[in-house]
């Protein structure tokens, strides 16, 4: 992982705003081998070490991983919104053919709102207490559209307040985001997030901290409105059941890389990493034999700043001894899992990992 | 240090407890949060100079009859032959700088500056550091049991804070302790030292609590419904265990940082009230007597008024800083 | 097990917060209205629901953090209602409760060692070997290394933590735990080892749990009874097979059908409930989830309705139309279909105020229009 993959370069001659023909065909959004690092006084944190996938419209990819797994930093170097002082970012991010890593301030931010937009987990305290929350929504459209009218923003708040589901939207405009229940909050969230109709929706746990029946429609929500607006949407989350929901593709990280990428099928009905396997066997689920032990993964998460050398998983695998010290010392490459599309980072070879899988956790839990 | 709302930062913090052997071989005697904020303590250079700095203020104020004997001189010793004869001013350049006296003659009474900042140094920190003392205390008491019994003994100590703060406390000072004195001496009797001293410290520390009481107050409140105190109370805890081993050892932090401001706040205090004539009798050694008496040779003898002026100056400053220093140490979230 | 007296007898249990604005009281809310349940010794009873249905009001209440408002609390035989703290002294010993967030329920200020002594040193314990063998015990128990003994609880990840929580909750020998969400605030692969830990002491130390959770997965693989919650009430109570394979509630149904499903790829649950749960300062009159039902008539906005055993005595609902004992009613007979337009639900006048009209909002092309 320490050599750059050769990546097809984006090269800086796409004009901002072009190339808008090749949407479709080409991922909307192409992240390489990207590469987050943060200074602190502890040490130098790799949030995020040699990323890569891609999203096309009308897609929308799954990123799962625990806490510390770089999940939610690789949303916020899409999005430019990490602390530029104390952060280091290499990598490509290409945004409808353009690049984004080493764009100035003032350009990320534009793009920000306008071609990608982002839901946070929290609404409450992403939503600003003392203004109305239509105010907020118009705001955000005005501030892409500086030609438009305060009527003519209220007028799309309302019809955006309106298309997430918000009953009575044009007096629910004026209301304050504490009169708001949760799910509405989040409803009201979203219809921020796609007021100036973004190509590119990053939504970073958007239903934990909501209740099942409210997340139940919040998903539906982001299905629909992806079916109504062909963005691309990245979904960040860490339970595979929102994944196995919504998803059309899966990454999942582990601290801070990438270990298994594939579509949603590929990596939860075959799964081909260790991590995954735990993830999936660790889960508690409705069918089955409720009085089975689940099979956790043992251990705790590393910690971003002192990774486990060599395949950053192994302390924790239940197989790293198979192949010597090759887990200890090498980490392992993104490389073809067998099917077309399926990617994974372990040393293990092909025919073992489907043999093991089969043997040790096809049987247990959800994985069956 | 939070350096970004980004997960895993908080990790590092963390991790050092895992399982499998720590990395950083420090035993399993772990480091307490006190001893973490002594360590960014140590990192921060301008606690380490405000530190040295009090110290030194501290050690002088400690050692005053002890340098008085190296130095040779006393604090009440007069030198009137020293000074001119027909308005009183020192002799010499500087107003009277030498090498018996380092910093100078009083102009009119002819004692010697340097001598008298020493035990006016040890009259400051006495009182000073007394009366935060006893307030610290005082507020610390009515705060907790305001925070933790809540009801009506909240709201009759949130009364009588709102009472104290309400009241002015320079007029109430200027009228209290020329009657305070009266209650106890006649109008010529010499009113000794201790008196005025112990008098200053009471009439502080009664005006004092009411900002450490209502901090208490809030940081109590806060934790009080923490789930470890809850755990506690279903252990069956008492008052005794909840107030002294659960919720004091959490607000150390900002009782300490309260008290190490509070102590220039008095300092200050003490020389503003000396200054209008409050409180402290000339003979005692004090600051806010110096600055006083020298405003009047301001023009004729800038040295007088140089040294108390600078060193007061120094001495809050010093304690300010440090207390800033502390609070950031102690709550590295809530700096800048 | 056999035993015919519970554990944990739960009457008419009541809680009613009142609700101010500044001196002038502005009426109750009635978080936890009219409970009964039983826990027998060594039986983990689920107490499950979204939030604000009182479900954690419930927990504290258990363990007498919260004073209840009405009915009673009956431990090992004796009222504890409104025992005070010396007479309930000899009780705490055998009634403890574990957290849900591993960071807030450790006193950071104390080493490992004195949080897990701390329910021995507040009652006076000595136990044989001393307190610091004990802990030391009580720490391998759970999984951590005795030698950390001297560490403070910042040194710990979140699982870890859990677990000396766990072990502080363990240190008098409890006879019931009440565990509200222990699990809720952990990493998913954390969560399994916390979930497997609690059912190995639950059978080597044959506790009886009170397990509450919102999350019905988690529950049934720790829970052999579950009681379903919503705005203060019990709406269905059984074991755990009836519960989970024949729901007679519609919100019980409802819940479960909401639980994304790792094995269905997809959108996945049929029932779709529209609207989010009404506050419980003003909750609906009649059956309290009629707003949000689709089955609901008009003598549920009228007549509230008892829990009622069924099946046999097993299982009791709390519902005018409970699914019928006929297994023939399949769930997609009556409930919102989630790809087509919402049907519209029974809708209420009595609408509250953060979710009005509960029909609306459940698909987006249907408000779009």
């Amino acid at each position: 992982m320490d050599s750059p993959e050769p990546v097809p370069s984006a090269q800086s001659d796409d004009r901002p705003g072009v190339s808008e023909q090749r949407a479709d065909e080409a991922p909307h959004l192409r992240v390489e081998d990207l590469r987050v690092r943060f200074d602190t006084t502890d040490g130098v944190v790799r949030a995020v070490d040699g990323v890569s996938f891609s999203v096309a419209r009308g897609r929308t990819l799954g990123i799962v991983g625990e806490s510390g797994s770089g999940k939610s930093v690789t949303s916020l170097a899409i999005l430019g919104l990490h602390d530029a002082k104390r952060t280091t970012i290499t990598g490509q991010i290409t945004l409808g053919g353009r690049q984004l890593v080493g764009l100035p301030d003032e350009e990320v931010r534009r793009l920000r709102g306008r071609d990608m937009a982002m839901i946070f987990q929290d609404p409450l305290s992403a939503l600003h207490p003392y203004y109305t929350v239509g105010r907020q929504i118009a705001e955000a459209y005005r501030v892409h559209h500086p030609g438009a009218s305060r009527r003519e923003a209220r007028t799309r708040a309302v019809d955006m307040l309106g298309r997430v589901g918000i009953p009575q939207p044009a007096r629910r405009f004026d209301q304050y985001p504490h009169e708001f229940s949760g799910g509405m909050r989040q409803r009201a969230m979203i219809a921020m997030a796609l007021v100036n109709d973004p190509d590119l929706l990053i939504a970073d746990e958007p239903t934990t901290a909501l209740d099942v029946t409210v997340q139940a429609q919040i998903l539906d929500l982001l299905t629909d409105l992806q079916a109504e607006f062909h963005s691309a949407i990245i979904l960040i989350t860490h339970d595979l059941g929102v994944v196995s929901q919504v998803a059309d593709d899966v990454l999942v990280m582990y601290g801070g890389r990438a270990v298994e990428r594939g579509t949603v099928e590929q990596v939860l009905r075959r799964p081909q990493h260790p991590y995954t396997w735990g993830l999936l066997s660790s889960v508690p689920s409705l069918h089955g034999d409720a009085e089975a032990d689940l099979l956790p993964i043992p251990g705790t998460p590393p910690s971003l700043i002192n990774l486990p050398p060599g395949c950053a998983f192994h302390p924790r695998c239940r197989y790293a001894g198979r192949n010597g010290d090759r887990s200890r010392t090498e980490v392992p490459e993104l490389g073809p899992a067998g099917e077309a599309g399926h990617l994974v980072a372990c040393h293990l070879p092909a025919a073992d990992r489907s043999r093991l899988y089969q043997e040790d956790v096809a049987h247990v839990g959800v994985a069956r | 240090m939070s350096l970004s709302p980004i997960e895993g930062v908080a990790l590092a913090e963390i991790e050092s407890g895992g399982d499998g052997d720590a990395p950083r071989s420090r035993g399993v005697v772990g480091r307490s949060p006190g001893q973490l904020a002594l360590a960014r303590l140590r990192r921060d250079r301008t606690a380490r100079v405000s530190a040295a700095l009090l110290v030194f203020f501290v050690v002088v104020a400690l050692v005053a009859p002890l340098l008085s004997i190296v130095y040779g001189v006393g604090p009440g010793e007069d030198f009137k032959d020293k000074l001119d004869r027909c308005c009183g001013m020192p002799l010499g350049y500087l107003g009277g700088i030498s090498g018996e006296h380092w910093f100078g003659l009083e102009p009119g009474t002819g004692r010697d500056i340097f001598i008298r900042m020493v035990y006016g140094l040890r009259t400051s920190l006495l009182i000073a550091f007394s009366a935060a003392v006893l307030s610290t205390a005082l507020g610390v008491t009515l705060g907790v049991v305001a925070g933790y019994l809540g009801g009506w003994v909240d709201a009759v100590i949130t009364w009588i804070t709102d009472l104290v703060l309400a009241m002015p406390f320079l007029i109430i000072a200027l009228a209290l302790a020329p009657t305070l004195v009266l209650r106890f001496y006649g109008e010529r009797d010499a009113v000794p030292e201790a008196f005025g001293v112990g008098m200053l410290i009471v009439i502080f520390a009664v005006f004092g609590w009411t900002s450490t009481a209502r901090l208490v107050r809030g940081q109590v409140i806060a934790l009080r419904e923490r789930e470890f105190v809850e755990a506690a109370r279903a252990s069956g805890a008492g008052l005794g265990h909840m107030l002294f081993r659960q919720l004091l050892p959490n607000i150390w932090a900002p009782i300490l940082v309260a008290f190490s401001l509070a102590v220039p706040q008095f300092i200050t205090s003490e020389a503003a009230l000396a200054f209008i004539g409050v409180g402290l009798t000339d003979e005692t050694p004090s600051f806010g007597r110096m600055i006083y008496r020298s405003l009047d040779y301001l023009q004729t003898d800038p040295a007088y008024v140089f040294f108390p002026g600078v060193t007061i100056f120094a001495l809050v400053l010093a304690f300010n800083l440090f207390g800033d220093a502390l609070r950031d140490a102690l709550d590295p979230k809530s700096s800048r | 097990m056999s035993e015919t007296e519970p554990l944990l007898r739960v009457r008419g249990l009541s809680k009613h917060f009142p609700v101010r604005t500044g001196l002038r009281s502005r009426g109750l809310v009635r978080a936890v209205d009219g409970l009964d349940f039983d826990v027998r010794a060594g039986e983990t009873l689920g107490l499950v629901g979204e939030s604000g249905c009182g479900k954690t009001t419930t927990g504290r209440m258990l363990v007498r953090l919260l004073e209840p408002s009405a009915g009673t609390i009956e431990f090992d035989g004796r009222d504890i209602t409104h025992a005070r703290r010396r007479e309930l002294r000899p009780l705490r010993q055998d009634l403890q409760i574990i957290f849900q967030d591993p960071y807030a329920s450790l006193n950071p200020r104390h080493t490992v060692g004195r949080i897990v002594a701390m329910p021995l040193q507040v009652n006076g314990i000595d136990p044989p070997g001393g307190v610091r063998k004990r802990v030391q015990e009580l720490l391998e128990l759970v999984g951590l290394n005795p030698e950390h003994y001297n560490r403070y609880p910042h040194e710990f990840s979140g699982g870890q933590r859990q677990r000396i929580g766990i072990a502080r909750a363990l240190a008098l020998r409890p006879k019931l735990i009440v565990a509200d969400e222990p699990v809720s605030a952990l990493d998913v692969s954390i969560q399994a080892q916390v979930i497997n830990l609690l059912r190995d002491l639950q059978r080597d130390l044959d506790l009886a749990f009170v397990f509450i959770a919102h999350d019905l997965a988690v529950v049934r693989h720790f829970c052999q009874r579950v009681a379903v919650m919503y705005l203060g009430r019990i709406v269905e109570i059984g074991d755990r097979a009836d519960i989970y394979e024949r729901p007679q509630h519609p919100y019980t149904r409802a819940l479960l059908s909401a639980i994304p499903d790792v094995t269905a790829l997809g959108p996945a649950g049929r029932i779709r409930l529209a609207g989010d749960v009404p506050t419980p300062l003003d909750p609906p009159s009649g059956c309290r989830f009629r707003t949000r039902c689709w089955k609901a008539q008009d003598i549920c906005a009228t007549e509230e309705p008892a829990l009622v055993p069924r099946d046999g005595g097993r299982q009791s609902t709390a519902c005018h139309f409970p699914e019928g004992e006929s297994a023939g009613t399949s769930p997609e007979s009556g409930p919102v279909a989630a790809a087509g337009p919402a049907v519209p639900v029974q809708a209420t006048a009595t609408a509250e105020s953060t979710a009005p009209a509960g029909s609306v909002g459940a698909s987006g092309e249907e408000v779009a229009k």
